[in-house]
């Protein structure tokens, strides 16, 4: 500490704590020095956010929040305003790759065992996040008053008429109309631009805390804080800045690189991002030939449309969300690392991924429809949801009994 | 300061009665926020009956009527679908209308409508509100190879026969809703008033 102290910041840090923060979270922020790939989703997951927050409040000032004028003022926007089509579509395909980093960055925290303990307040501030985001895109969708924005408004509005006695009151009260219509518009142009964004960034700043005060963990689980040098810094532990920062501009790049290529050159996605029905304007009377999510709620469409009966099959989509908030205590398991759980754990996880991965294609398909011409979509989609939820509900079994590896003392590989 | 001497009941009732007024205060201003998510008096309003000119509606077509935003269909129905109804009875999951919220009183009968022939219906799915499509001939579906006629719902695929029942396997578990209507004349019908208006 021989360094001489800038007057200003001196003034400054009398007042304000801002060394010290910065040094307990930038410069004195000791990350595992092994971090991959995976690691890279959650500074992705920020840069989406700040791309949402800054294109939607660009958004806002051209768009009319109103069934008479909300379809023709995005049109406005794509046509007449000065780069107005770039903004849209940041704002668009934005949803898309802030879902991609985020299901990525999930996948990696079931890897890497990241929810177990100490790090339970950790997974769910995160599962908050994914709640508030998944709510943020539905409320979003529905802005652009086409004919899937009100459709899509009407099935998932009506999952709530499911609820015994309240069920049509509740509904009711949602829409602020008997129907869907511009008082429901209304109050989702609210919610999506000031509210929940507000839920959002809060509940990212407690991830963030929390995930300070515990420290990362990291692709071998091991805990890097049992090993310290004569300085109290972990002996496998890098400054977050300047390493982790430099390191991240280029997963970033990468990222960017393949957000733009896909901005550019297929905004729609294919019709998984932007449907194609959305470009005709809401109507009422008439729904369109084949209704289907955007391809980040298809999972859980999925489960729902897997079951043949009202209540349950919301249960059933409820219960699939709800469950992943328990995983830190479903898994028993004495490691955290793939790398170190046994043969069950091993093969479960993987195969956990591509189910994930089927579930979302098979909600954006049609129920009638054949997987690669081999199984029935909807006898396919039952059999994966009984497997996704078999997997978390045996999870204490498996993880318990199965045979696991020793752990090293010290992380493996790094530079 | 000295915690000696303090009164630690007292403090609980202190911090209690606080704690539980400031709840009943918080439920106060609750009110407006909730309830200002209500439907408005102009919603509310907006549930005027819509009239509806049926004379040029042929035996087996159907039109589309705007009842308070939500689609109204009418059907004109033909004898040979009038006679297959009751033969559905083992497939379907309510044929004797026992759900009495679905239809008024006077459609509680087998054709489901005044007139036997003239169905009306909500065109709202019971499952999750999209509008079922209407395909009126009976022969092999791809969601039904022994189709009847009826609506299939394109969203979840619920199955309805000709006089808005729902079938076996569909996620909806209620028939669809024949909403109040009357007639003027012979060739008027209005939706959403109950008495017959001379």
């Amino acid at each position: 500490m021989s360094q001489q102290k800038n007057p200003i910041m001196g003034w400054i840090d009398d007042r304000l704590p801002v060394t010290v923060t910065y040094e307990k979270h930038m410069s004195k922020y000791y990350a595992p020095k092994n971090f991959n790939f995976w690691y890279f989703f959650g500074v992705l997951s920020m840069i989406m956010l700040v791309n949402q927050i800054l294109t939607g409040i660009w958004l806002t000032m051209n768009f009319t929040p109103s069934a008479d004028g909300a379809f023709a003022s995005v049109e406005y926007i794509m046509r007449d305003v000065q780069w107005g089509w770039l903004l849209r579509y940041m704002h668009s395909t934005g949803a898309t790759f802030f879902f991609i980093a985020i299901y990525l960055h999930m996948m990696r925290a079931l890897l890497y065992g990241s929810y177990q303990k100490p790090r339970e307040l950790i997974w769910l501030f995160g599962m908050g996040i994914y709640l508030a985001l998944m709510a943020e895109a539905f409320m979003g969708y529905v802005l652009p008053w086409g004919q899937m924005s009100y459709w899509g408004a009407q099935v998932i509005i009506s999952l709530f008429g499911a609820i015994p006695v309240i069920g049509d009151d509740l509904t009711t009260w949602i829409r602020g109309d008997f129907l869907i219509s511009g008082a429901t518009l209304n109050r989702f142009f609210a919610l999506h631009v000031i509210a929940v964004p507000l839920v959002i960034v809060a509940l990212v700043v407690l991830h963030l805390l929390a995930l300070h005060e515990v420290g990362s963990n990291n692709p071998d689980g091991v805990d890097i804080k049992k090993h310290k040098d004569e300085n109290g810094v972990p002996l496998d532990g890098i400054p977050f800045h300047p390493f982790y920062t430099v390191h991240d501009m280029v997963g970033i790049v990468v990222f960017l690189i393949v957000f733009c290529s896909v901005m550019f050159f297929f905004p729609m996605g294919g019709g998984f991002m932007l449907e194609y029905a959305n470009f005709e304007p809401a109507n009422g009377l008439k729904t369109p030939e084949h209704i289907a999510p955007v391809w980040y709620f298809g999972a859980f469409y999925t489960i729902l449309r897997a079951i043949p009966h009202k209540l349950t099959g919301v249960i059933a989509m409820g219960a699939a969300i709800a469950i992943l908030f328990v995983l830190p205590w479903l898994d028993k398991s004495p490691v955290k690392s793939i790398r170190y759980k046994g043969i069950v754990s091993k093969t479960l996880i993987p195969v956990f991924g591509v189910a994930f991965a089927i579930l979302t294609w098979l909600g954006t398909q049609p129920s009638s429809g054949e997987f690669l011409h081999l199984i029935n979509n909807t006898t396919l989609a039952r059999w994966l949801t009984a497997f996704y939820f078999g997997y978390f509900l045996l999870m204490p079994f498996y993880t318990r009994m199965e045979k696991t590896k020793p752990v090293p003392e010290r992380v493996t590989g790094g530079h | 300061m000295s915690q000696d001497g303090v009164n630690n009941s007292r403090r609980l009732l202190l911090l209690g009665s606080t704690a539980a007024v400031g709840a009943v205060g918080a439920g106060f201003v609750a009110v407006p926020f909730l309830a200002s998510w209500n439907p408005s008096e102009k919603a509310k309003a907006a549930g005027a009956p819509a009239k509806v000119d049926i004379s040029k509606l042929e035996p087996g077509a159907m039109l589309t009527a705007e009842w308070r935003g939500k689609p109204v269909y009418v059907v004109r129905r033909t004898a040979e679908v009038l006679d297959m109804l009751d033969g559905l009875a083992d497939r379907l999951k309510d044929p004797a209308n026992e759900n009495k919220a679905q239809q008024p009183t006077y459609a509680d009968n087998l054709q489901r409508s005044r007139q036997p022939e003239l169905l009306v219906l909500l065109g709202v799915c019971t499952h999750l509100g999209c509008a079922p499509k209407f395909y009126a001939e009976v022969k092999p579906e791809p969601f039904d190879a022994d189709w009847q006629g009826g609506f299939f719902c394109p969203c979840h695929g619920s199955r309805f026969d000709m006089s808005g029942r729902v079938f076996n396997g569909s996620p909806a578990a209620d028939n669809l809703i024949v909403p109040p209507y009357s007639f003027e004349g012979d060739n008027v019908l209005v939706i959403g008033i109950d008495e017959e208006t001379a």
